[in-house]
């Protein structure tokens, strides 16, 4: 390969919005109801029905755009996107093609180097998602679930302004951060609450125009988004190596063969043949409304950022973590308010919470215990309660079930043992135990101190002070 | 009639409507295609310089609900439109993604 080629990307980015309705009907969104459970003639296309906007899908999807410093269109309507499949029941989508709430903005990404770049945002629409469709393994036919059909969607369309997967990985860690931060979604890319198609073309270096792109689709996961750039940027030098043409198609990307195939055919044409929704009627932002939604605006992360380091003194590195997901903030600035300790709740949450996230696969946005729990735990500590590895091993259940760590520790009888009779009861039975490890440390060996103390708090099952226990253990031994 | 309607067209459009149409069809279909294009051509000679586009035919705005759930699980009564049912779902023919 002798010439230089650059990678130019735009995403798609659909979102699926926090809301308890629909987009135009009040059947509930929960996720995992029975097939059909939450439908009713709305979203499941019956002849007559009308289409009614959710007010919350408007001042989500207004709060995304101010967040994204995007124009506000004042006055927005609804579009039909025509098209044929199962899981679509009106044969239609209503989406927003002529006038979209959002336009023309911006957000900023570091990039390698560390500098910072802007990523324009062409627009931000409003859309309904569509049914599930389940393939029938016994008989020969489909069977299709519309639960999900209706369920409100923004989709948030950038400028072709990345250049690599590190770009689109840092912008859609920038979205997700701006989305979650605002409650208007969790943007999970494994659940497919954010999904993101990458519209990539190639070009030389130095090219003024556009290469022709392809746009891939099945990505759910920032590792498959990375693979499936590479192999689609390979693909098309290769074509262009070969003196070939890239086709404009829709392809998808296949992650466990690493590879991608072209999607559609003459059989479903893309032709939308998109026109007004005459059922819905335009939507028209007020100056009020506008003013509301700034007004209850969330402080964001990088504002966040800023007032950790003035307020809490703890490392920049535990602010970068705890930042990095809502709600681990929200735990960690509640817990700190209780018990006015924030190292203690940063020590917990860097520690101990992200060991066992590790271990469990589990994402920041799942953590289920309470700030009230892990505060009462931090007390129960200081105040030589319990021991510190009882407190790890209370976590680890606060972690599971959230239990109250009090009176967890209450019912499992955790409590250290802070009567110095049976301490030294149980300290005189180590000590006659282990003769030899007793005439090491009396022989100056002071590591020996170590293992008896390890010997005492097992007899004790972990419910003494360690501190405790050394200093009676030096004053037994040299009796 | 100004409108000629190409085979190729009326092929596209029988697929995009997802419709089989016999010669004798997409003949009959061309004639009253074009016959609706020059009807809608007739439009064109209004000279609507200034006139904004209209979004709706009536003059209303802003019509929402609130999010809050109203409908309970009538699954039973939906799955009574369906020519077919298998779990609680639609049956459907094969379809692949």
């Amino acid at each position: 390969m002798s010439k230089q080629y650059e990678t130019v990307i735009g995403l798609e980015v659909h979102v699926e919005l926090a809301t308890k309705t629909k987009i135009f009907c009040g059947c509930s969104t929960t996720f995992g109801a029975a097939p059909n459970t939450q439908t009713c003639p709305v979203c499941s296309g019956m002849p007559g029905s009308l289409p009614v906007l959710n007010r919350k899908v408007l001042e989500y999807a207004i709060a995304v755009g101010l967040a994204t410093n995007c124009e506000i269109t004042r006055y927005a309507k609804f579009d039909r996107k025509n098209y044929f499949y199962p899981d679509n029941p009106q044969n239609y989508q209503i989406s927003q093609l002529y006038l979209p709430i959002c336009r023309n903005g911006w957000v900023e990404i570091e990039t390698k180097k560390g500098g910072l770049k802007r990523v324009g945002i062409h627009e931000i629409h409003m859309e309904e998602d569509a049914g599930k469709l389940i393939h029938d393994e016994w008989e020969d036919c489909s069977l299709v679930d519309y639960n999900r059909s209706g369920v409100p969607l923004i989709e948030i369309v950038s400028k072709p302004d990345m250049r690599s997967a590190e770009e689109v990985i840092a912008y859609l860690e920038k979205l997700r951060l701006l989305i979650q931060y605002l409650g208007a979604s969790d943007c999970k890319l494994q659940e497919g609450s954010m999904r993101a198609d990458v519209n990539l073309s190639v070009r030389e270096v130095g090219a003024k125009q556009l290469g022709t792109r392809t746009e891939m689709k099945n990505l759910n996961s920032f590792k498959a988004i990375s693979r499936a750039i590479a192999g689609e940027t390979e693909r098309q030098i290769d074509l262009i190596e070969a003196g070939e043409r890239v086709i404009q198609e829709t392809r998808r990307w296949d992650d466990t063969k690493g590879e991608s195939y072209a999607m559609r055919s003459k059989e479903d044409a893309q032709d939308y043949r998109y026109f007004p929704d005459p059922d819905l009627v335009p939507v028209a932002v007020s100056d009020e409304m506008l003013k509301k939604i700034r007004a209850a605006q969330p402080e964001f992360r990088n504002e966040k950022m800023q007032r950790y380091r003035e307020e809490f003194g703890i490392p920049d590195y535990d602010i970068e973590i705890i930042t990095e997901s809502k709600h681990m903030a929200d735990i960690f600035e509640a817990a700190t308010a209780i018990c006015g300790q924030p190292k203690k709740v940063s020590n917990w949450l860097m520690g101990e919470t992200l060991r066992l996230m590790k271990e469990r696969e589990t994402d920041a946005e799942d953590l289920r215990f309470s700030p009230e729990h892990l505060a009462k735990l931090i007390w129960l500590a200081d105040k030589k309660l319990i021991t510190g590895s009882v407190a790890k091993e209370v976590f680890e259940v606060m972690f599971e079930e959230n239990v109250d760590p009090e009176r967890y520790v209450e019912e499992m009888g955790l409590k250290t043992v802070n009567d110095e009779d049976s301490l030294r009861k149980t300290i005189a039975e180590v000590i006659a135990a282990n003769p030899q490890s007793v005439a090491d440390y009396r022989s100056g060996k002071e590591k020996a101190i170590g293992f008896l103390v390890g010997q005492t708090m097992k007899a004790m099952k972990g419910k003494a002070d360690p501190a405790a226990v050394n200093q009676i253990l030096r004053e037994e031994i040299v009796k | 009639m100004a409108n000629i309607i190409s085979d190729e067209t009326i092929e596209y459009v029988g697929i995009l409507a997802k419709l089989e149409l016999s010669q004798g069809e997409q003949e009959q279909a061309k004639a009253d295609m074009g016959r609706m294009l020059d009807y809608i051509d007739k439009l064109g000679e209004l000279d609507t310089t200034g006139v904004e586009p209209m979004s709706h035919v009536f003059p209303v705005q802003n019509v929402f609900r609130e999010d809050v759930v109203t409908n309970n699980d009538m699954r039973e009564q939906m799955l009574l439109n369906a020519p077919e049912e298998k779990d609680g779902m639609f049956v459907v023919p094969k379809t692949f993604l």
